[in-house]
């Protein structure tokens, strides 16, 4: 019972939200493009690509906010090999995805190697140059919400207003229809006069800016450096939290708050609970394993994901 | 519904008097003769050029792939406010002309005029800006949005940021009352009857103010109930100032619904005729270039003793999959049994569940009075279970593999195409070269690869390969289906003739008319069940039709429909997707 009051109490909710941030940008991103019909595999590559260039840009110009923009810009750049590949080349994109992936293991190494003189790291940055933590005025004077909700990075703010703003965008605008139309039935949407191959890119792009920027919140947000591999599978688990989430915005998030969850609880068992440090950190991902393979069935994606679009004749 | 009736019996009628008072003069005198008067009737059509009557003009376009002359030197014209059929087999080129006045295609040669204008229509989206519509036979629709978001897309209003849906809404609605195509709106496409998608699908022509539809194939995959919708919807278009043209090979719907007809054969024009006068056995002798016989002409069966039985066969559907309850029926030796029905009332599961290729939850099968249950599709295709599925490109062929290769598929375990290790290639490719030869398959070079054969083709080497292993029992599944009049006639004649020579054969179609043409007795099936027998030679196809949706004929078209009737019209559309 003492463990108990220890793990869960309101803290634990805050710590939620700091984790779940990371996973919901990168779902939506990966929505905005899976929704357009191309599979995105690639959100951990492009979040470390993210994370990385915050922190190396931030080093640099001692502003965080520059490098939230780069990061967000690289996470554009990373995507934009991923819809060259997939969209003009047509080539399989898992294929793409996990080579973006594996490319993105070694670039950071490579490049801090070539700045910072280490493979492993980037300098820590000092707490003044990392992103603010912020305080909501309104919230901030409501007692319980207070706790959960207020004194977060900006990030934390961007990534839950994203969760309205992106069901807004996909299902009340025109270019959400669009894109929603081309994930389903390119030819259809071909013949009304939609462009394919724009719609597929505006999805792709706008997915490594979202995927580029949850990278920046562990880098400059989070922590203060940008360490190797340091996303630890966040980009499968918010394709995971994506897909159990059955594509929709809300539903995404609400998933990437039940991992976010989990990945506190299992931070605040270590060393509370007796059992083996290792075992508590594999909860979030056995939780992915358990939520997938119980639900994915039931999920139904886009009915042209994964397929290049050719036009007849 | 009459009037197809009519059509019918007129049908019989005047292949009797054609062949019998006017054997060819009747015809040819009406029509406009290909090569010899070409530049005759394009002369003609050109001093008339000026007359804004015509809607659509199109002269002497000609349109290449490759080696292949596709269109050679179309003329044709539609005059305004008028329904226009035109016709043709496979590969006549009819899509084609159509594809290239719809700005898919560009012409090598030839122009186009809209209401007496020459114009150049580069893509679909100039086609859309001059006001033609094209709905395809395959339907252009995004399933899961709804019937407004189908209708909009490429073309929504917006009010600020937001796609404006009160507008699209009401615009929908205003344009499906202004011309008589009831929809709800809020629905979603995937939840439709194929009927109703159709409806959508010229909603969204209409909506972006078209004035001339093309129709292609707008009935193969209609219900007779539907079929009417469709004909007094397109009616009404005419009425109100539209221009219509249908592409089709269905003669009796040409006959009732159009005004003037073209017909095509080898990428040429070979008449322009008004409809009025035509008649389906002339029309079937332009389209094919020679005699054809519209019906099987087949003596009495003679029914001997039962091959297949069926006792209280049952199928619980999984999802996708329509269920099948306690069908009991037996097929004879010589007897061809029909099953009439909506596709994706169970036909297709039944057929597969004889054939092998899925299991039945409950009730058994025998052959000859000896269950086959336990056997896999091979050993019952040994037992003498010839098999010509739905689906030819998924279930009947391989289509990289060439013609040889295909013609041993089912057998190719069998001596002597197999030897104790390895095929026997000298016997596979006599044998395949004997089935090229005896079912007239085009071109005859066993080594081409199947895709490379036009749809009748493919459909013929399959017939030969289930054929030739001297089958007790065929399981026939839409023979026929994209298949053109010449190849048709050819499949049907086989049919009977294997029939007369003591096979038992179960029909599937979804087309009406080759069901009761072909059959002995036809069952009728809804929703997995029998629903009755009938006389193939005495019922009507009111009767039919009704029995066919289970006699509740109105619904489903009043936008008020149960979940049921949803589900059976998902599971048509799927079905409908060949």
């Amino acid at each position: 019972m003492e463990y108990f009051t220890t793990i869960i109490n309101l803290s634990l909710l805050a710590s939620m939200v700091r984790l779940s941030t990371p996973l919901i940008l990168a779902a939506l991103g990966g929505m905005y493009s899976e929704r357009g019909g191309i599979i995105n595999i690639a959100l951990e590559g492009i979040m470390l690509a993210g994370a990385f260039t915050a922190a190396a840009v931030t080093v640099f110009t001692a502003n965080p906010w520059i490098g939230l923009i780069a990061a967000v810009a690289a996470g554009v750049l990373v995507s934009l090999i991923h819809a060259v590949a997939s969209i003009e080349f047509k080539a399989d994109q898992v294929v793409v995805g996990m080579a973006i992936n594996i490319l993105f293991i070694g670039v950071p190494a490579l490049v801090s190697g070539a700045l910072f003189e280490s493979t492993g790291s980037t300098p820590p940055l000092p707490r003044e140059q990392t992103l603010p933590d912020w305080n909501i005025p309104l919230i901030g004077s409501i007692p319980v919400l207070r706790e959960i909700l207020s004194g977060h990075k900006p990030i934390v703010y961007m990534a839950l207003a994203m969760v309205p703003l992106s069901y807004y965008i996909l299902f009340r605008t025109r270019f959400g229809l669009r894109l929603r139309a081309v994930g389903e039935n390119p030819e259809a949407a071909d013949t009304a006069g939609v462009s394919v191959r724009g719609m597929r890119y505006a999805g792709v792009l706008l997915s490594g800016a979202l995927a580029g920027l949850g990278g920046a919140y562990l880098s400059i947000g989070q922590n203060s450096l940008f360490t190797r591999n340091m996303t630890a599978g966040r980009g499968f688990i918010a394709l995971a939290a994506l897909i159990f989430g059955k594509w929709h915005p809300v539903g995404a998030f609400l998933a990437c708050l039940l991992f976010g969850v989990a990945d506190a609880i299992s931070i605040r068992m270590q060393g509370v609970v007796p059992v083996p440090v290792q075992v508590i950190q594999i909860i979030p991902y056995v939780l992915t394993l358990v939520v997938l393979a119980g639900f994915i069935g039931r999920a139904t994606p886009p009915r042209a994901i994964g397929t290049p679009y050719v036009k007849e004749k | 519904m009459t009037l197809l009736i009519l059509f019918r019996h007129l049908d019989i009628l005047t292949c009797k008097i054609a062949s019998s008072h006017f054997p060819i003069g009747h015809q040819s005198s009406m029509i406009t003769r290909p090569r010899s008067s070409s530049r005759g009737v394009s002369a003609d059509i050109h001093a008339m050029s000026e007359d804004p009557k015509y809607a659509v003009e199109m002269r002497d376009v000609t349109k290449r792939f490759g080696e292949v002359l596709a269109n050679d030197s179309v003329s044709l014209a539609v005059a305004a406010r008028s329904i226009h059929a035109i016709i043709g087999e496979n590969g006549a080129g009819k899509s084609t002309a159509m594809n290239i006045l719809y700005g898919f295609y560009t012409a090598d040669e030839g122009e186009i005029l809209l209401d007496g204008e020459k114009r150049s229509i580069n893509s679909p989206r100039d086609a859309i800006r001059l006001g033609l519509g094209m709905v395809h036979q395959h339907f252009m629709l995004v399933e899961p949005l709804t019937v407004t978001e189908n209708i909009v897309l490429g073309a929504e209003p917006v009010a600020g940021l937001s796609l404006d849906y009160k507008r699209a809404r009401s615009r929908v609605r205003e344009i499906s009352e202004q011309y008589g195509l009831r929809i709800d709106p809020d629905a979603r496409v995937e939840h439709l009857s194929v009927g109703q998608q159709q409806r959508v699908e010229i909603l969204k022509t209409l909506y972006r103010g078209a004035r001339l539809l093309i129709l292609d194939e707008p009935t193969a995959v209609l219900t007779p109930q539907e079929v009417d919708e469709i004909f007094a919807i397109l009616r009404g278009l005419r009425e109100q100032g539209k221009t219509i043209i249908i592409i089709t090979h269905k003669l009796s719907e040409v006959l009732e619904l159009s005004d003037n007809i073209t017909v095509m054969r080898d990428g040429r024009v070979v008449g322009n005729l008004s409809t009025a006068g035509a008649t389906a056995s002339g029309l079937a002798r332009m389209m094919v270039g020679r005699e054809v016989l519209l019906r099987v002409e087949k003596q009495e069966a003679q029914a001997g003793a039962s091959v297949l039985e069926v006792r209280s066969l049952s199928l619980r559907g999984k999802a996708g999959n329509a269920s099948l309850e306690e069908l009991s029926f037996h097929v004879r030796a010589g007897e061809i049994l029909g099953i009439a029905g909506v596709e994706g009332n169970g036909q297709t599961e039944l057929i597969e569940i004889i054939a092998g290729l899925r299991a039945q939850t409950a009730g058994e099968i025998l052959l000859e009075g000896r269950p086959i249950d336990r056997l896999n599709p091979h050993e019952r295709k040994r037992r003498g279970i010839a098999h010509i599925p739905e689906d030819r490109h998924r279930r009947g062929l391989v289509l990289p593999f060439d013609l040889a290769d295909n013609s041993i598929l089912g057998v190719h375990q069998d001596a002597p195409i197999s030897g104790a290790l390895l095929l026997n290639r000298k016997v596979i490719e006599e044998r395949a070269k004997r089935l090229v030869r005896q079912y007239d398959v085009r071109p005859p070079n066993i080594a081409l690869a199947a895709r490379a054969l036009s749809g009748g083709n493919q459909q013929k080497l399959i017939v030969a390969r289930e054929f030739d292993i001297n089958p007790k029992l065929i399981l026939v599944a839409q023979p026929t289906r994209g298949v053109d009049i010449g190849a048709t006639e050819f499949i049907h004649r086989k049919l009977v003739e294997l029939r007369d020579e003591g096979a038992a054969v179960l029909l599937v179609s979804a087309e009406l008319d080759e069901v009761l043409n072909l059959s002995d007795r036809v069952i009728v099936i809804f929703e997995g069940r029998i629903v009755g027998e009938v006389d193939p030679k005495s019922v009507t196809e009111e009767e039919i039709g009704l029995m066919m949706t289970g006699g509740r004929k109105e619904a489903g078209e009043r936008g008020s429909r149960g979940p049921e009737e949803q589900e059976s019209g998902e599971r048509r559309s799927e079905g409908a997707e060949e």
